[in-house]
This record gives structure tokens, C-alpha cells and sequence, in this order.
């Protein structure tokens, strides 16, 4: 079963390289984009994943991070266009700073709600999250509800350009390859044992002397930092930057994309944020087109209602394949428990 | 010969009930010292506060020499203070050999490493099977703890507490749950530490406490009724009738 989940997970990652390619052999240069939003969510749900699948705290406040990373974008876009701040579009700062604030806010979040367990973890970082949604909304000055939109994106000056939708494809997916292979790495380091031990049982670890908490919260600060990356890609991929991408639906959004991907797995979040994407995007297409073929009424409007499809699935996935798609590769098919 | 641990006047109330209460106690250096005492008598509870898991009320930890009371539970683990769990509380998803590797780590300093892999590491992975072989489970180290039998589990239990390089040992019922045959084994294995290290030693086996400890001490709701040789314990007329009676008539 092994050959098949890698074979599978190598097809995935290789098809993603020529997703460019293909598109414009095709003429359909939308899917570039398309694929590019897919790459996005894979780091942010990777980031995610460190936490939750590999460090088994269940944070429901990523879309924070997230929405920090871009809004770094969003913030350096305003002062270049209102101030003549020229120097506020270069990308390399807005990378730097992508993954330093978000990182450091990770570190805040993680230092408070790490002293909770269980259900109140996950509150407070939905607290934390929500927060930070409404002091955006609160900042009028960076377009407050209405979000930002960015007439110029991040400036790598001659290497690449991100209005170019190829360059910014192969830049999201050669984070998404260096990321992975960093947390490859960071998994199966001392670091990641401490952090694995420490969900599987916290109380044994700190019996053989780790002080568990700040190596826990070290496990989130990364996490957050990865997860800016993903929002500085976001916002210049969408080329718009708001409120709306920090809200509590997208921290959830991304906890289905690891479930669904198989937690605690390198490449499952990948494989579940390809999943929740193509599904989000072709499930209404094939309810309507259904619809049609038995002759129903109103197919326009039942494609609508592709959630009444998508949440049963989801459900069926969490409760018969254990391990997400990812399990499903392994043959490891059989109640969760 | 030296203290290694003294406890003085330790006080712990859950509510309106004393589960220490005023106890008093000390472990010579080298020492298997048995606590024994029907169920509630407070065992477990001490052996919480001895770790750090549990706050007392009032009392004094001395152990090594430094006063422990307020020091959180890795802190402890750090001077040298290791345990076994009563109920088995090792990592079920690792195999046995991860789990004592994982131990050895927490003893070489900070694991702020991100890049090596830590499961081939000769630092780690070395003494973690020294430390399976001196519990005899050296051939099982590849095993998930999950799929260890009830008496493997034990013996990983210890093996993990010994990773840490520890003075002494703290042992929460090391026989809980085992048939004669593991327990005679873990007997073995403990005679064998025997000497090495101090033990403070909790456990409702009267054949492995009186084949193990030095000195005795007999808890009835939280207070010491008495301490003493195996001998002087067995003959003391108190702790039969408060206790050993029934234990040691088919003894």
C-alpha cells in the first residue's frame, strides 16, 4: 500500500509543477490561478498541521495569521500608493515581514492559550483570531470592512514579478516545496519528538523533564510564521486584501483541509487543501449537472446547495477513513478510535 | 549514611480530606524504603507531591540536599528525581525504543534542535537500548508501546525512568496488575538496581515489598503509624492490626 500513497502524493506534487504549462497549452489561464489559491492554502494548512495534527493543539484562530501575512502586503501597497514610501513594496521585506509578525503575534496567542487545555485552548484562539478580525475591520485608515485593493503588488524587482501569474505560481510552489521539506526535517528532529511526545502524553514528558510548554509554544510561533507566508502569497494571488480572510469560517476551513488531508502526515494537508478546493470549486457543477440529467427544475439554484453534499462527505471521510485521504492511500480504512 | 530524601511535616487536604497529614519521613541514600498502607492511605498522593504534580499545604521536600517544594515537576526530574506511573503512562504510539530515546533526550540538554533526525541518532538511540536491555526488553524495541503486553509496559515504564539518570526513584506500584511470573521478573530487575539507587518504593505486593525493601513505612490515612525493618514491621503489633493482618496470614 506504501507504493500507492507515494506514487499518488508524487503524482500530486508533479502535476502541480505543470499546472502553468498545461494551462497555457489549453488557453485557459484562470486555472493558474485557481492553482496557485490551492498552493496558498496547502502552506497555510501545513502550518496548521504542525499544530494540530503533529502537536495535537487544536487552534481555531489560523485565519489570523493568515490575514496578518497579508495584510502586510496590504499595508506596505498603502504607504507606497498614499505616501510615495517606494521602498514599502519590496517583497523581500514584505516576506521578511510576512513571516516575523505573524510569527511573533503566533508567540503572543501561543504564550496565553497554551496554559489551557482542550476546549478552551480552542476558544481562546478563536478569541485571539476574532480579535484581530474586528481591530482590522476597526482600522479605517487601511480600508477597514471594504479591504484593500492592491493596483501594485509585491516588488522583487528584476527576479521575479508577481503581476506575472506564472511567477507567482512557481514562487507559491517553491514555498510550498521548502516548507515541507523544513518540516520534514522539523518533525523528525529532537524538537519534533518533544512536540509529538507531547501530544501523544504531556504528563510522561514532563515526568522525564521537559519543561513541555515552551516547546509547544516555539511549535506555534513556526506555525504562525509559516502561515503569514501563505497570507503574503494570498494577497498578492488575489491581488486584494480584507477582513474577510481573517474571519473564524476560514480557521475552520483550514482545520477541515488538514482533517480531510490526514493529520499528523507531511503531505496530507497538501492533499486535502487540493481536495477542499476542487471539490469547493466543481461540486456545484456536478450538482447542477446531475440535476439536469434527471430532469429536475431549477438546476441553476441546486447547484447552490453543493454544502448539502460537501459537509456529509466531509463527515463520511473523519468517521470511515481514518487518517483522512491520506489513510485512504494507506488502505487504512475503518472507524476512527 | 546520608538523606536522600527528607520529607517533614508534609499536609495535603483535598477539601475535608487529609491525605497527608503531618507526615514526616526520610530515605537514606542507597535505601529501598517501602511505603505500604490500604487503599486511601494517601500513597499515591505522596508520590504526586514528591514530583511536583501535586501542591501541598504545608510541609518541606528535601531532596539531595535542596529544598524541592515549589519546583515544577521537569525541574525535579532534572536533579536526579525519577518515577514509574501506577496506571502504565508511557507514549502508546512510539515504539519502546522511541520512548527511551525520548527519555535519554530530555537529559542532554534543550531539545531546541530542528534538523537532525532524532530517531537515528546514536546519542539517543545507544543508551536507549542499554537501558531496554538492563529491563530485558532489548528485544522488543522495535515494538509500538501499544502493542507491549501489560508486564512490557511495566518494564518500559522503568526503563524510561531510568533513562533519566535519576538518584532516586520514585515507584507508584511498579506490580500493579501483573501476574506472579512479571513480577517476579520485575523483583529481579529491581534487586539489580538495588544499591545503585535510592528507591522509594509504593506497592500492595507484600512478597515483593518484604523481598525488596530495607526499611518500611506503614501509612494509615495519611500519617505514618510506623517505620522500620521488614522484620520489625511484620512483628509490630499496630500495623497488623491496622493492616498486615489478613495480608500476611496466607503469607
Amino acid at each position: 500500500m506504501i507504493s500507492i500513497r507515494y506514487g499518488f502524493i508524487a503524482f500530486v506534487m508533479i502535476a502541480l509543477a505543470a499546472v502553468p504549462t498545461v494551462a497555457v497549452a489549453i488557453d485557459e489561464p484562470f486555472y493558474v490561478s485557481m492553482f496557485t489559491r490551492m498552493l496558498v492554502m496547502a502552506i497555510a494548512a501545513c502550518s496548521l498541521n504542525l499544530v494540530l495534527g503533529y502537536g495535537g493543539m487544536v487552534s481555531f484562530g489560523h485565519a489570523a495569521y493568515l490575514g496578518l501575512g497579508a495584510y502586510v502586503v496590504g499595508i506596505g501597497f498603502y504607504h507606497a500608493s498614499n505616501d510615495g514610501m517606494e521602498w514599502a513594496l519590496n517583497g523581500w521585506m514584505h516576506l521578511a515581514l510576512a513571516i516575523i509578525i505573524p510569527g511573533l503575534v503566533a508567540l503572543l496567542v501561543g504564550a496565553i492559550s497554551l496554559r489551557t487545555r482542550g476546549v478552551y485552548f480552542i476558544m481562546i484562539t478563536l478569541a485571539f483570531s476574532q480579535m484581530l478580525y474586528y481591530f482590522f475591520i476597526g482600522l479605517e485608515r487601511y480600508g477597514g470592512d471594504d479591504g484593500l485593493s492592491l493596483w501594485f503588488l509585491s516588488d522583487f524587482g528584476g527576479v521575479m514579478d508577481m503581476n506575472d501569474d506564472v511567477h507567482l505560481y512557481y514562487l507559491s510552489y517553491g514555498l510550498l516545496l521548502l516548507i515541507l521539506f523544513m518540516l520534514y526535517r522539523l518533525v523528525n528532529s529532537r524538537f519534533g519528538m518533544v512536540i509529538k511526545g507531547a501530544k501523544s502524553n504531556e504528563r510522561r514528558l514532563m515526568a522525564v523533564g521537559f519543561p513541555t510548554y515552551r516547546y509547544r509554544l516555539v511549535a506555534f510561533g513556526i506555525s504562525g510564521a509559516i502561515c503569514g507566508v501563505a497570507g503574503f502569497l494570498m494577497a498578492n494571488q488575489s491581488e486584494f486584501v480584507s477582513t474577510a480572510e481573517m474571519h473564524w469560517v476560514h480557521s475552520g476551513d483550514l482545520i477541515v483541509m488538514v482533517v480531510l488531508g490526514g493529520m499528523g502526515t507531511l503531505f496530507g494537508p497538501v492533499l486535502g487543501a487540493v481536495g477542499f478546493l476542487m471539490l469547493e470549486q466543481y461540486l456545484p457543477e456536478m450538482i447542477r449537472g446531475g440535476c439536469e440529467v434527471i430532469g429536475g427544475n431549477d438546476c441553476g439554484v441546486a447547484g447552490e446547495y453543493w454544502k448539502i453534499v460537501f459537509g456529509p462527505l466531509l463527515i463520511m471521510i473523519v468517521l470511515f477513513a481514518r487518517g483522512g485521504i491520506d489513510g485512504l492511500l494507506q488502505g487504512k480504512v475503518g472507524r476512527n478510535g | 549514611m546520608a538523606d536522600a530524601l527528607t520529607i517533614t511535616d508534609l499536609v495535603k487536604q483535598f477539601g475535608g480530606l487529609t491525605a497527608t497529614d503531618h507526615l514526616s519521613l526520610s530515605v537514606d541514600e542507597g535505601e529501598v524504603h517501602a511505603v505500604i498502607g490500604p487503599n486511601g492511605a494517601g500513597k499515591t498522593t505522596l508520590i504526586g507531591q514528591l514530583t511536583g504534580e501535586i501542591t501541598p499545604n504545608s510541609g518541606s521536600i528535601r531532596f539531595a540536599g535542596r529544598e524541592i517544594t515549589g519546583l515544577p515537576v521537569h525541574r525535579r526530574s532534572m536533579l536526579g528525581l525519577a518515577r514509574s506511573f501506577q496506571i502504565t503512562n508511557v507514549l502508546a504510539d512510539f515504539s519502546a525504543k522511541a520512548n527511551v530515546a525520548l527519555a535519554v533526550q530530555a537529559h542532554q540538554g534543550h531539545s531546541f534542535r530542528f534538523l537532525r533526525k532524532a530517531a537515528n541518532d546514536p546519542r539517543l538511540v545507544d543508551p536507549a537500548l542499554e537501558y531496554l536491555a538492563i529491563v530485558g526488553l532489548d528485544n522488543r524495541a522495535e515494538v509500538a508501546a501499544a502493542n507491549l503486553s501489560h508486564g512490557e509496559q511495566r518494564q518500559l515504564e522503568l526503563a524510561m525512568a531510568l533513562a533519566t539518570q535519576p538518584s532516586m526513584l520514585l515507584l507508584d506500584e511498579p506490580m500493579a496488575g501483573m501476574g506472579p511470573e512479571d513480577s517476579a521478573r520485575m523483583v529481579d530487575i529491581l534487586k539489580r538496581l538495588k544499591g545503585d539507587l535510592t528507591i522509594l518504593l509504593v506497592e500492595h505486593d507484600m512478597d515483593a515489598v518484604f523481598a525488596l525493601a530495607d526499611r518500611i513505612t506503614v501509612l494509615v490515612y495519611g500519617r505514618a503509624i510506623a517505620t522500620g525493618t521488614p522484620d520489625a514491621i511484620r512483628s509490630d503489633p499496630e500495623v497488623r492490626a491496622a493492616y498486615l493482618g489478613e495480608e500476611t496470614a496466607d503469607a
